[in-house]
């Protein structure tokens, strides 16, 4: 009986020591990268034993939580503009790019087959074009036979980075909607119904005939949603893909001077999707030592880590994006 | 059986008190203790309780500390009365929200509370015996059920049904009528104020039918035989004897509901769409206090946004509380007139 007491007591003890040993990064923030990071920190584990910690508590709390140093580093889906950056003495930077990707449910209409411009999307959601046999889509879709029904306008009901994405796009390609509307986590939406998180979304848009709703690259392609064509900056009609996600994080102008404060939305690439974004990390500045583990953490990802975020769906950076976000950690000597 | 005791106790602690000269006397007597054991466990049960009226203070206290940036801002008249909720332009009212909430716990009461008498009638005057056990269980089974998995119900199997087939219908019958019409204008979604409603009604069936029952059970079974006796049918009994005599039970157990209506959250989050407007149809998305809550916080990305946030839950604290206060004040007249 001693004896397994004792046994039990060693075999607690190392279990203790060893956590404590070991090292332990903890991150807070963007709800939307966190599977990917934690497959990234589960093999980084295997591969070094250093810890992740990541909690998915949304961008808003992430951007607290590291503005109050209580954590290591904090996610945002949306950046932050270089002079808040530089008020709260932080450093970002990004991991992951996500797209945003226009479904609908309408009867006879096959994936890809629905083609629309920026002014289309916005003028759905403004709710001034209400039937989807209105002349500015016929135009668009001359060879398909568009049904006359009533248009239902599906977006997020919750506040969320895919929604900041979407407005943020809407915003810059459609001065209406920068006046009435713009951007935002949450916005006062002008028309429609509001799902909760990306499946509520893909689920009313599913049920709903004649409806259309946004939601992430990875919900579009796992529930097998009617994606749209869309007409990007450019003036091509683009599929939703890994290569246009790539092309818009490649042509798009991430410039390291301004912390990388960009919106991926609208990008210039002849094959860009339009509708699109990084997701970021933030650092706090003074915090050296933690800052260089959390780098060689992500430092890793990108060298080792494309093919796992893939696998889940999520864009990884493309390589001129890397080369860049490597230049800005060694300028500010984090690595 | 365990469940349905917990709920009649919590009833009785809070809506019948003690005759006030017995309390004055009991609470002497704690003070007056010489074992020391008994002053012992008396300082216990005195300190268990104590951290209740803490927590709600601390609750208070933090519901203020952290709305205060948005009570300035809009102070309460306005912040109450504005039906804006716009966070890009940081302007928020609560008028929208408040309104969603009213309406969501009237209509899921109006649902529920007649069901649930019929339950605790037929359960408790007219079922067989061989039927009571397996209904009980039942009810208290709904009462276990945790309220996500009504919302998710709610999303994936009521709001189709309600969109296909409930709303069309009722739109065809009393959406025709003058008036009552305009309640049901739109294009039936099942994402709306009627679908809530009726998963909250669904929700809040089995507080007040198991509280209705246990009072029914009270009543002396002396006073029905008599009534039966003298030659009374069942409907008579019930609506004579049986109601009468634990009319005080239902309403405390429709309080209980109210203030479990008022604050659910998941059941309806799926449900509501989060729309922040005064919707005149049921069958328009709408948004509650709660509902706001759970949907926003997490992306409040402004200070005055989830300021604004923690003014609303402020709001809701105050609301749930003068809406108990006014149950228990019209439970403790009836009280009084009835045990005269």
């Amino acid at each position: 009986m001693k004896k397994i007491a004792a046994l039990v007591l060693s075999a607690v003890l190392a279990v203790v020591t060893g956590a404590f040993a070991a090292d332990m990064l903890n991150g807070a923030g963007a709800t939307f990268p966190y599977p990917v990071y934690s497959a990234w920190a589960n093999e980084y584990h295997k591969v070094t034993g250093m810890k992740l910690n990541y909690q998915s508590i949304g961008s808003g709390g992430g951007i607290k939580q590291i503005t109050e140093r209580t954590v290591d580093f904090g996610a945002s889906d949306a950046p932050l503009k270089p002079e808040v950056l530089a008020q709260k003495n932080l450093l970002q930077f990004p991991a992951v790019i996500g797209g945003v990707v226009p479904v609908v449910n309408v009867p006879g209409i096959k994936a890809g087959e629905l083609k629309l411009d920026s002014e289309a999307v916005c003028k759905i959601y403004m709710g001034e074009i209400k039937n989807w046999n209105d002349p500015k889509i016929k135009g668009l879709n001359p060879k398909v036979n568009l049904p006359n029904g009533e248009i239902t306008v599906v977006h997020r009901s919750d506040g969320s980075g895919t929604t900041a994405i979407f407005t943020d796009y809407l915003s810059d390609v459609c001065p209406a909607w920068k006046d009435k509307v713009g951007t935002g986590t949450s916005v006062s939406w002008p028309a429609g119904i509001g799902g909760k998180g990306n499946e509520g979304v893909a689920n009313y848009v599913q049920q709903t005939a004649n409806s259309i709703g946004y939601v992430e690259f990875a919900y579009a392609k796992q529930n097998n949603l009617a994606h749209t064509v869309i007409k990007n900056h450019a003036g091509t009609f683009v599929e939703p893909s890994f290569e246009s996600f790539e092309d818009a994080a490649a042509t798009a102008n991430f410039d390291p001077k301004k912390d990388f404060y960009l919106w991926l939305n609208d990008a210039p690439g002849k094959k860009s999707w339009p509708i699109a974004g990084a997701t970021f990390i933030l650092l706090a500045k003074e915090k050296k030592e933690s800052n260089m583990k959390v780098v060689k953490f992500y430092d890793w990802a990108f060298k080792n880590g494309d093919s796992k975020a893939k696998e889940l769906t999520y864009v990884p950076l493309p390589q001129s994006l890397k080369q860049k976000v490597e230049g800005y950690w060694k300028s500010n000597g984090i690595q | 059986m365990r469940v349905r005791y917990i709920y009649y106790r919590y009833l009785t602690r809070l809506f019948y008190h003690y005759p006030l000269q017995g309390r004055k006397v009991r609470s002497l007597a704690i003070f007056s203790k010489k074992n020391y054991y008994d002053l012992f466990f008396s300082f216990l049960t005195a300190v268990a309780s104590l951290t209740v009226i803490i927590f709600i203070i601390g609750i208070l206290i933090v519901l203020v500390k952290e709305s205060s940036f948005a009570i300035g801002k809009f102070g309460l008249i306005n912040f109450l009365t504005s039906t804006a909720w716009n966070p890009v332009t940081g302007i928020f009212g609560a008028a929208t929200t408040i309104y969603g909430t009213f309406v969501t716990t009237a209509l899921a009461l109006i649902f529920a509370i007649p069901t649930a008498i019929g339950i605790a009638v037929f359960v408790t005057e007219i079922a067989p015996n061989i039927l009571k056990g397996p209904i009980g269980i039942a009810i208290e089974l709904l009462a276990a059920i945790p309220s996500i998995i009504y919302g998710m119900w709610g999303l994936f199997t009521l709001a189709p049904i309600m969109s296909k087939y409930v709303e069309p219908a009722l739109q065809n019958t009393i959406g025709k009528l003058p008036f009552v019409g305009i309640l049901f204008k739109g294009t039936p979604l099942g994402i709306d104020l009627l679908t809530a409603s009726v998963i909250l009604g669904i929700m809040i069936i089995p507080f007040t039918a198991s509280i209705a029952r246990d009072s029914f059970n009270l009543t002396p079974a002396v006073v029905k035989e008599s009534a039966y006796a003298i030659g009374a049918t069942q409907w008579e009994v019930v609506k004579n004897v049986v109601l009468p005599y634990s009319k005080l039970g239902v309403f405390g157990g429709a309080a209980l509901s109210l203030g479990r209506a008022l604050g659910e959250t998941m059941a309806v989050a799926f449900v509501l769409g989060n729309n922040h407007k005064i919707a005149t149809s049921l069958l328009d998305a709408a948004s509650t206090i709660t509902v706001s809550l759970a949907n926003e916080f997490t992306e409040a990305d402004s200070d005055l946004y989830l300021s604004s946030l923690y003014y609303l839950a402020l709001v809701l604290f105050v609301m749930s509380f003068i809406i108990l206060a006014i149950s228990k004040f019209f439970l403790l007249k009836a009280e009084r007139k009835y045990s005269r």
